[in-house]
């Protein structure tokens, strides 16, 4: 029998839980949240260190404790949550939108929703998109996948690590690790600056005097069965990896860090137009996609640094998603946001100007000294001055009192006013 | 004594060089503002450090519970508190900040958990 929901939102991550407090606050009555693993709460549930909620709750919580805060909410308002369960297709038709789920418990169940909030969040990158040469023998996997293993399923990955890649799941794992009892190697990143948080380099690598090789890679694979070692070569920015100075370290492990990509397979399959810069989909002011009645929101959209961003703009999609629901979303005219001078890309691409819109961006690579300009037709309307910018730190603000007549915008950092 | 520092106060990350006897700086070079002297002085008299890790658990839904130092503790105790929360098993159910180790080696900080974990339900529940 299908079920009819007035939203079906895919993946009870950050995203999808707030989006769903969020649906509900704002008058929707009929949510659905569908949720692959057996618990709610996403990749929360792993990243058992502090550091998150500070922006969202003035206080420093623990990965599980930022996830439980929803989870209770959630409960409390008895939204309806399919568990084990997954989203094999999301059907645009006329009247409203058809999905197609799997799971143990329920078989194949048949629900449409007149919205559906994308939710699932990201993939981590591994070897194949890297293409580093070698043999390719066991004990290779992601940060996240050791992470999974160590603080959710009790297993330790291997006895002597290296890890490719300084971001922070990478750097919170040479911690973890170490402090399980394995000995961490060095951390290898390819840019001459660290991927991670400063306070992660200093409480995950200094205080074990774990080395972190800047300006370096992992070159080749060695092993047969099991790894056994790993070439690592320092790089030059323009001619790649170098022959002089290149060593090799034994290993029985090497994780991976080296970024994260929206998991996008059921938008691509339900119509929905991606950008290739961010890898998520192309929305509009209210996070809604190129596929109307289908919204996105947290990592599925953009990959964040912090959760606390995700929870707000999570929130936001909830709130657009009831208005359109309720046939109260007003689509004005709206005009491209162009990226200038340092910048890699800003969210919305496209924003309607009539109403304040929150835009999110992340610089090309860092700096010092430097201002935030946006320009409407060529005179800045916005500046701000930021003492430090850096691809690993997501810049938000929002985006108001745009004069009417406004052709183009542009998003841009101007040169050191030193 | 000297000794390098590299400041976590803020994203700028200064690289701060630092020269102390047994309980003041003396001299201290690097630092971009005064969270960066807080900081020094901090790292080098006093380091404490947040620790979490797991501590198994029987009858819940999930083999492992993560905890955390309710407050941070003396840096040099991290490893020995991760030790200790591996010695022990505790029963679900368990809820956010129940106390799963009082007063952890002495420091006069409870170990407790950060996560919910029901009793595994029985059949048809």
């Amino acid at each position: 029998m299908k079920r009819f929901y007035d939203a079906v939102i895919i993946g009870a991550g950050p995203a999808g839980l707030a989006a769903a407090l969020s649906l509900k606050r704002n008058g929707i009555e009929k949510i659905l949240l569908v949720e692959r693993e057996g618990y709610c709460g996403g990749v929360l549930t792993q990243c058992i260190h502090n550091g998150f909620g500070l922006h969202k709750f003035r206080k420093e919580l623990t990965g599980p404790e930022y996830a439980e805060r929803y989870i209770e909410l959630v409960e409390k308002e008895r939204i309806e949550i399919l568990k084990k369960t997954i989203a094999l297709d999301i059907i645009p038709l006329e009247e409203g939108l058809t999905l197609y789920l799997l799971s143990e418990e329920h078989g194949l169940p048949e629900v449409s929703a007149r919205a559906v909030i994308l939710a699932m969040g990201c993939r981590e990158r591994n070897r194949g998109n890297l293409n580093i040469p070698g043999t390719r023998p066991e004990g290779i996997m992601t940060a996240g996948l050791a992470q999974k293993l160590v603080n959710i399923e009790g297993y330790m990955p291997g006895k002597e690590i290296v890890i490719l890649g300084s971001g922070d799941i990478g750097l919170i794992m040479a911690r973890r690790l170490t402090w399980e009892g394995a000995r961490v190697k060095c951390v290898v990143e390819l840019q001459p600056y660290p991927g991670g948080l400063m306070r992660n380099v200093v409480q995950c690598l200094n205080d074990f005097n774990i080395p972190l090789y800047l300006s370096h890679t992992v070159t080749r694979i060695m092993g047969n069965r099991r790894i056994e070692a790993v070439e690592i070569s320092p790089t030059d920015e323009t001619a790649g990896p170098k022959e002089r100075g290149r060593f090799i370290e034994s290993c029985d492990t090497l994780l991976l860090s080296v970024g994260l990509v929206p998991e996008n397979e059921l938008s691509l399959k339900a119509g929905v137009m991606l950008d290739p810069v961010t890898g998520g989909p192309v929305v509009d002011s209210n996070l809604m996609t190129s596929v109307p009645g289908i919204f996105a929101c947290g990592n599925v959209l953009h990959v964040h640094d912090l959760v606390d961003y995700v929870s707000d703009e999570a929130e936001r999609c909830g709130e657009k998603a009831a208005l359109y629901i309720m046939g109260r979303l007003k689509k004005k005219r709206e005009i491209p946001v162009r990226t200038g001078n340092m910048v890699r890309y800003v969210l919305p691409s496209r924003i309607d100007i009539a109403e304040p819109v929150h835009l999110s961006l992340r610089p090309i690579a860092p700096e010092e000294n430097t201002h935030l300009l946006l320009k409407a037709n060529g005179s800045v309307i916005y500046k701000k001055k930021y003492r430090k910018i850096m691809p690993g730190s997501m810049i938000r603000f929002e985006a108001k009192n745009i004069p009417e007549e406004t052709e183009s915008l542009e998003i841009t950092f101007e040169g050191k006013t030193g | 004594m000297k000794r390098e520092l590299l400041c976590i106060s803020c994203p700028i990350g200064c690289s701060m060089e630092a020269e102390f006897d047994d309980n003041k700086i003396l001299k201290l070079e690097g630092y971009q503002c005064k969270r960066g002297i807080t900081y020094a002085e901090k790292e080098i008299f006093n380091p404490e450090r947040m620790v979490t890790t797991t501590v198994r658990i029987e009858g819940g839904e999930i083999p492992l519970i993560p905890v955390k130092t309710e407050s941070s503790v003396p840096k040099e105790l991290a490893l020995k508190v991760v030790q200790e929360a591996s010695k022990i098993t505790v029963k679900a159910p368990v809820k956010v900040g129940d106390v799963i180790i009082e007063n952890i080696l002495g420091t006069g900080v409870n170990l407790v958990a950060t996560r919910n974990v029901k009793a595994t339900c029985k059949a048809g529940v």
